[in-house]
């Protein structure tokens, strides 16, 4: 099995330098074969690293006992790398979006930019690169390798938001860039500071791994640990799309090109989320889970409105997509701090379910502006007349979204929902549930206002002739699969996906 | 009677303490000199006297430790963030033939003041959660609260200006505050870390420049006043 995280560290790089030095068809053929050979790597782990159960205990700084890493674990390179319960969910979302953005791209670029070769070139092979970092994210044994792959995450994006070369993609990308290398800039300090705390107990030189740190926390500084935790969260929720760090997220995502907005909605939130989680194990162990859970409560509650608020304002279709990622980020967040293994099990979910939802509705939204050529939802109309197949898909994906079945995203609310009221929750836990349930009632009216408006009202405005038709094959290919990913969570997930989240919760001290 | 009294006297700060303890406060006070520059070479020249500091500092706790990583470290520092970036931002500077900063949000006062203040919120809150303390391990504790200091001055420096010159200057001020508390409070952690950071600081840099030529290829101007179409 090791030599499936190598392949993982390989395959994509070498993807983006054959789509850098090869020719237009090789480009999109080593792209999508990457993307699959990727997924297939992941979901090959995940027989691997399901079949564990908790083996071992560590005691907390508040006297009590939680699991440690008992689960199985697969490792390579003398334990630089390793997979867990927890670091596969991820690797899974970012690979399964890898893999179907692959195909989409494949579509939209030869529509888009048939005859530009230097733009299919630069697309290609940042977008392997981006995915390459995203992958590596969760793989990496080492909290200061974890921020190197999420800053080379923001970097590569950042020029893919630019790519376009517009004026609006420009002040997008240097927002971006600025925004989140200042928080990425927090997070480093962060990582500075866990370093000091771990020094008291494992000297004063030591590697960073997690499983180092998480089997020594308990012994740690309490106050120390506090600032480092409130430093990661300030610093990578600055790219999560915490408020109040978010304000690159609606500009970045909506001028982006479709297949990097779908890949930066659907997983570079939840990578930077895993880099929390990641804190948040320790955090636990050496200061009790009470400041952990609280820290993310107050940061999910103030995200959640924002993003359900804003939602219903929008004008423009992606970057309205772009605040149902911010919504869906603070709902994460909500349920994390209900820290009951239900909740937390929803939450392991809902990063499934977010990366399959909103790959569908950026496809489709791409297949939208790519046939009307605008983003405007106010001149947007009639796109279920005009894209037979993508346009229902796009409505569906929008149901997605707002949480209804027999989508995963439904499965994995009602979970989080669920474990908020449930006894092993707080008081603070049940409020939050129904706080939760309003603020996403809220969203949910905002999406099915304005999809409403998009999709069912007749033909386009303006008097402009719109051919009906779709653009690609591939690019309905790819909002299908997603769409099918979504229905699967919600109506049968893997058994064996189900072990992974209890191994996965039981890691995260739930 | 007399070694009790002389038992609750604090322990004077050894040179090696009082050197990075100096080297610290020199950076902050660098930060506030950017603060105060109109002028966009000086900035970066300001800068790369930072980094040079910086570069001094993990040299100085190289020869300390007898840690050759450290010296390493130091040298690619210098490299790095005294010549390659200072270099880059100044040939970009050439080209767009723009040398004054763009307009100031507010006052240079209000500037230093809310600097100030930022500071001393950064001691106080090192202070409180005593992070070099517990025996302290050697580490001197208002190094720490100089770098912290660093970082968030810095910030200040980001809002304060509309230009991305200053704005980028600003964020390479703040990983300088960062590798200061690195060297302070982490100096032994992996040198492969260490040359992880830097070597992403660079990267964070190409694409900084590569995006800041694109705004002025397209705006004519280096001003982030322009930058407002996307709002909402």
């Amino acid at each position: 099995m090791s030599l499936v995280l190598i392949a993982i560290m390989v395959v994509p790089p070498v993807a983006g330098a054959t789509s850098w030095w090869a020719g237009p068809r090789l480009r999109g053929a080593a792209t999508v074969t990457s993307g699959a050979a990727t997924f297939g790597l992941a979901l090959a782990l995940v027989p691997a690293v399901a079949r564990g159960r908790p083996v071992s205990r560590a005691r907390t700084a508040g006297g009590g006992q939680v699991v440690l890493y008992g689960q199985h674990a697969v490792t390579a390179l003398g334990n630089w790398l390793r997979v867990d319960s927890l670091s596969l969910v991820f690797l899974l979302a970012t690979a399964f979006l890898y893999a179907l953005t692959a195909i989409f791209a494949v579509g939209y670029v030869f529509a888009e930019h048939g005859a530009d070769a230097i733009y299919r070139r630069r697309l290609f092979a940042g977008m392997n690169i981006f995915a390459w970092a995203m992958a590596m994210a969760p793989l990496v044994n080492n909290i200061g390798l974890l921020w190197v792959a999420i800053e080379v995450t923001t970097v590569v994006s950042a020029l893919l938001v630019a790519i376009e070369g517009t004026d609006s993609a420009v002040e997008a990308a240097w927002k971006y860039v600025l925004l989140g290398s200042l928080g990425l800039g927090l997070s480093l300090l962060a990582t500075v500071v866990m370093y000091h705390a771990g020094s008291y107990s494992l000297g004063q030189a030591y590697d960073l791994s997690f499983t180092k740190l998480v089997g020594a926390a308990a012994r740690f500084p309490a106050g120390t640990v506090r600032l480092a935790y409130l430093l990661a969260v300030l610093g990578f929720g600055t790219k999560v799309g915490f408020f109040p760090v978010h304000t690159w997220l609606p500009d970045a995502h909506s001028e982006a090109p479709t297949p990097v907005s779908a890949l930066l909605s659907g997983a570079l939130l939840a990578t930077c989320f895993y880099a929390i989680l990641r804190y948040y194990q320790i955090t636990e162990r050496a200061a009790g889970v009470a400041f952990a859970r609280d820290v993310l409560a107050g940061f999910g509650v103030a995200t959640l409105l924002l993003g359900a608020l804003y939602l219903a304002s929008q004008r423009d279709l992606k970057r309205m997509l772009a605040y149902s990622s911010v919504e869906h980020m603070g709902i994460l967040a909500i349920g994390m701090s209900f820290a009951s293994p239900l909740a937390v099990a929803g939450v392991l979910l809902h990063v499934l379910a977010h990366a399959a939802a909103k790959g569908t509705a950026f496809f489709g939204a791409g297949s939208v502006v790519r046939k009307l050529r605008t983003k405007d939802l106010e001149r947007i109309r009639g796109g279920m007349g005009l894209l037979p197949w993508s346009g229902p898909l796009l409505v569906a994906a929008m149901l997605g979204l707002s949480a209804l079945p027999p989508f995963g995203t439904f499965r994995s609310e009602f979970s989080i929902v669920a474990g908020g009221l449930s006894g092993a929750s707080t008081g603070l836990g049940q409020v939050l549930s129904a706080v939760l349930v309003v603020l996403v009632t809220l969203a949910f009216l905002g999406l099915s206002w304005h999809i409403t408006q998009v999709m069912a009202s007749p033909g386009p405005s303006g008097g402009t002739t719109v051919a009906k038709g779709e653009t690609s094959k591939l690019m309905v290919l790819a909002m299908s699969l997603a769409l099918l990913g979504l229905v699967i969570l919600g109506v049968h997930p893997p058994a064996q996906l189900d072990n992974l989240f209890h191994g996965a919760v039981s890691e995260l001290g739930a | 009677m007399l070694i009790p009294i002389l038992a609750n006297v604090p322990t004077p700060p050894s040179t090696f303490d009082g050197i990075t303890e100096a080297i610290a406060v020199f950076v902050l006070l660098l930060v506030f000199v950017m603060l105060r520059q109109a002028l966009l070479h000086s900035q970066v020249r300001l800068y790369a006297l930072q980094s040079l500091a910086v570069s001094a500092l993990a040299g100085v706790l190289a020869t300390n430790e007898h840690a050759g990583d450290l010296f390493v470290l130091a040298g690619l520092s210098f490299v790095l963030k005294v010549i390659i970036v200072p270099v880059v931002v100044l040939h970009l500077l050439r080209e767009a033939e723009v040398d004054l900063a763009g307009s100031q949000r507010f006052g240079v006062a209000s500037a230093v003041l809310l600097g100030v203040a930022v500071s001393v919120f950064a001691f106080l809150a090192v202070g409180s959660v005593h992070i070099g303390g517990s025996g302290a391990k050697g580490l001197p504790v208002p190094a720490l609260g100089a770098a912290a200091a660093t970082v968030l001055v810095s910030f200040v420096l980001v809002m304060y200006r509309a230009d991305v010159v200053s704005q980028a200057i600003g964020f390479f001020s703040m990983e300088n505050g960062v590798s200061v508390a690195s060297l302070v409070i982490a100096a032994r952690m992996q040198s492969i870390l260490e040359v992880a950071f830097l070597f992403d600081l660079l990267v964070a840099g190409v694409a900084f420049a590569l995006i800041m030529r694109a705004h002025h290829r397209r705006s004519a101007s280096l001003s982030t006043e322009t930058l407002d179409q996307l709002r909402g």
